[in-house]
């Protein structure tokens, strides 16, 4: 069903733009449903009784990946502020030979090459020497960033790979199950390991909060920070290893490949909803966990699923939506705030150019304005607006009561239009003085500056402009425009 | 160590995959976008899956077409997230390409009833298999792999040839390049398809640890060495076919000495692109480390870039 109605929003969008990416949305979780109908769908009960924690099996799979999505969520928000998320991935791959010899490590000394502390101590040893190795490449080679996290991953990947397979031949030993580091395996959890998990996000937490000034500071203004005698190398290690921790911890449960979309999904998302750093690692860590818990249940719901790729696509689905409708910087209320803006502009331009051209028709300067209904063909002329552009905007200014009933022919302000009108040429006006005072703008040029930034201008600054240009006989009126207007430009 | 054909085979079809990869690698490090082949290499799974779900064939033209499709929706949804939703173009990679692997893990663990997608297999890849898989060609015994992984190199030289000129002012200058009627867009995203079809025509071969080494790391090398683009190319070709013969000889001859039984070829031939990489980081004549540490002021002459400064 879904499959059918992406198909149609295929030929109808034709491809294009925003349309178009959430049409192949559709079409990927289509075909993703359409692949789970074979299985059963689970009754409702149960699937309460599974998110609410009250199923013994899931329990505890379920917390793990809430704890370990809100302690990513944490150390990935200054992972993406830093402009590193991909330093989440070289690291996660760096961590996979480190595997290997820990394994080999314990297998030599005699003990069981699968105790999990030994095991992760090894990733964190070889993560740390890769991300070592990427900043050392960056800072002494010609190479970038990007190169330098494409050779660690590769030849670590690379080198994990092959130790891995060497170790497996290792006589005495079982490394069967290593490689479930690539994957994770979140179903074969056990108390320990979410004791671990619950130790990690602690320690994030308390850092990131203890830390919150110093760490703000380095990831908005490192040089400041330095100059103010901060440590800012001891802190951005202190940042790095609040990632290295998430990872090495998250590798069990969903797998190296997958656990930088742990880290850089909610922080992203998060970004979309806040221009506040604070309330940014607060949402980043309450969509990490959402992320976890829901994720998690619905792998536990339907049993064949595996747990870290089903988290992933749910915190993707929240990342789209944050994307599409986050208040601070989401896409559709940028749009929207664009249109208006727009609208405003458009309204201002039309109320304006009718004041001057009511202006042009007074024969004596001293007498005050009289409003009388203005020729369209003036007014077509007066900007360069094309006939169906002005009947849009005379439509519009219809609708807010600025103008009077259209006559045939001609268009009259109505009195709060008119009002309106003297406002917002006197604040043209006043910010075309200002120009041509203070910026030595020509005033020839100044119509035109002065038409890029006077649509934002708020009371308050037109106070200040006010007291600027003091001196002038301002008070109430619309002062003289300081330039020539010509009535039948574009004419 | 004993050496017969299936080894021969097994240098030549890593050479074969390595140069496909390089060629096209030393674009994507020249634009600064060397994560875009980790992050491709990943992405084509769901690619694969989606392939096969729709037509249920395992047809390798089926594949590659699925492959390019979901290349190109990783650039394009990376180009996306990062201009509508102005975020960090790294983060907008990783977001994409990370979703798409979680939804081609499921689509495999779905569809695993009727295909053999190993997902162990996808990183891994097994050269060592890969050589006993034969066909007759004109009386020699070769095998598909190599037929497969040759016609993409030579695909791949012929597209780096032919398009040399366009290549090189997309990649240094994309600005110019427009104004000259090369659409950078364009060679942007062919190259993406380029890098897709290698990884795909790589993964059925030998699995995709030496697509993400190769793409990035002979380049890398040669770009130490030289700061011409086509002798850039050409060292990097040189340098992967050195990496594929040198792992080889390294699967073979490493575990032999602690007395193992063998290890993956692939992975073997990632560690010896990066023990040159390595080589020539130290050594690299002028801006070697070596070279650096006794002109005593490191700073000067050693802070100027052959890369452009922006991010494509």
């Amino acid at each position: 069903m879904m499959l059918r109605i992406g198909c149609v929003m295929l030929v109808v969008n034709r491809g294009k733009g925003l349309g178009f990416f959430l049409t192949v949305m559709f079409l990927v979780l289509g075909t993703v449903i359409a692949g789970a109908q074979e299985s059963f769908w689970p009754e409702g009960s149960y699937v309460w009784k599974v998110i609410t924690l009250q199923t013994y099996n899931s329990r505890l799979v379920i917390l793990s990946s809430a704890l370990l999505g809100v302690a990513s969520g944490m150390a990935g928000t200054f992972l993406l502020l830093r402009k590193r998320s991909l330093m989440g991935d070289a690291l996660s791959h760096a961590t996979y030979p480190g595997i290997g010899f820990g394994f080999l490590v314990m297998v030599l000394l005699g003990g069981d090459g699968k105790w999990l502390p030994g095991l992760l101590l090894g990733a964190t040893s070889t993560g740390v020497l890769g991300v070592l190795m990427v900043v050392a490449i960056r800072n002494t080679t010609c190479l970038k960033n990007d190169a330098a996290m494409g050779i660690v991953l590769g030849v670590f990947f690379g080198f994990g790979a092959a130790l891995m397979r060497m170790v497996s031949d290792l006589p005495g030993a079982d490394a069967a199950g290593l490689d479930s580091f690539i994957y994770g395996t979140a179903a074969s959890m056990v108390s320990s390991d979410f004791l671990l998990i619950l130790l990690v996000t602690g320690g994030v937490c308390l850092a990131s909060l203890l830390l919150l000034k110093e760490f703000t500071l380095v990831c908005f203004d490192e040089d400041f920070a330095a100059s103010q005698g901060w440590p800012t190398l001891f802190l951005d290690l202190t940042m790095l290893g609040l990632v290295t921790a998430v990872t090495v911890v998250g590798l069990q449960a969903v797998g190296l490949v997958l656990i930088i979309a742990f880290l850089i999904i909610p922080a992203t998302a998060a970004r979309f909803w806040t221009d506040d750093l604070r309330v940014m690692l607060a949402l980043a860590a309450l969509m990490g966990g959402a992320g976890g818990w829901l994720g998690s249940s619905l792998s536990s719901l339907f049993m064949d699923l595996p747990t870290g790729a089903v988290i992933v696509l749910v915190s993707a689905c929240i990342f789209v939506m944050s994307m599409l409708f986050g208040p601070a910087r989401g896409v559709l209320p940028r749009a929207l705030r664009h249109v208006r803006l727009r609208r405003k502009v458009g309204r201002q331009h039309l109320l304006r150019a009718i004041y001057e051209i009511l202006e042009g028709q007074q024969p004596d300067v001293a007498e005050p304005i009289r409003n009388l209904p203005v020729d369209l063909a003036f007014l077509v002329a007066h900007r360069s607006w094309s006939l169906s552009e002005l009947n849009l905007l005379l439509r519009r200014a219809q609708t807010e009561d600025h103008l009077e009933d259209a006559i045939e022919g001609q268009v009259r302000l109505s009195e709060a239009g008119f009002g309106e009108a003297a406002r917002i040429t006197r604040n043209h006006r006043l910010w075309e003085l200002y120009l041509i005072r203070y910026a030595d703008i020509a005033p020839s040029h100044v119509d035109r500056d002065a038409d890029l930034v006077e649509h934002v201008l708020d009371a308050e600054v037109v106070g200040q402009l006010e007291s600027e240009l003091q001196g002038r006989p301002l008070s109430l009126e619309v002062p003289p425009s300081p330039h020539f207007i010509d009535q039948h430009a574009g004419s | 160590m004993k050496w017969d054909s299936l080894d021969t085979w097994t240098v030549v079809i890593g050479s074969f995959c390595a140069v496909a990869c390089a060629l096209p690698g030393c674009f994507l490090v020249l634009r600064r976008m060397s994560m875009m082949g980790d992050a491709i290499s990943h992405a084509i799974l769901p690619g694969l899956a989606m392939a096969f779900f729709l037509t249920h064939s395992r047809l390798t033209l089926v594949m590659f077409a699925g492959a390019i499709c979901v290349g190109l929706l990783t650039a394009v949804f990376t180009q996306w997230i990062s201009r509508f939703g102005k975020v960090d173009r790294g983060a907008a990679m990783g977001i994409v390409f990370t979703t798409l692997f979680a939804a081609g893990l499921i689509l495999i663990r779905k569809t695993a009833k009727y295909v053999e997608l190993d997902p162990a297999c996808v990183l891994y890849g097994s050269l060592e298999y890969c050589v006993l898989d034969t066909f007759y060609l004109g009386g020699l015994e070769v095998p598909r792999a190599a037929l497969s992984m040759g016609s993409v190199m030579i695909f791949n030289v012929l597209f780096t040839l032919l398009l040399f000129k366009e290549l090189r002012v997309s990649s240094f200058d994309p600005l110019l390049a427009d104004t000259q009627g090369i659409s950078s867009n364009l060679v942007h995203y062919l190259l993406m398809a380029v890098v897709a079809v290698t990884t795909v025509a790589a993964f059925e071969a030998v699995g995709s640890i030496i697509v993400i080494a190769m793409l990035i790391v002979p380049p890398a090398t040669a770009l130490l060495l030289t700061s011409r683009l086509f002798n850039m190319l050409i060292l990097s070709a040189i340098l992967a076919i050195l990496s594929a013969f040198a792992g080889h000889v390294g699967a073979l001859v490493i575990p032999e000495m602690f007395g193992l039984r063998g290890t993956v070829s692939s992975g073997m031939m990632a560690v010896v692109a990066g023990f040159l990489f390595l080589i020539a980081w130290v050594l690299a004549p002028g801006e070697g480390l070596f070279f650096r540490l006794r002109r005593r002021n490191p700073g000067r002459g050693g802070k100027y870039s052959k890369l452009p400064e922006e991010e494509f």
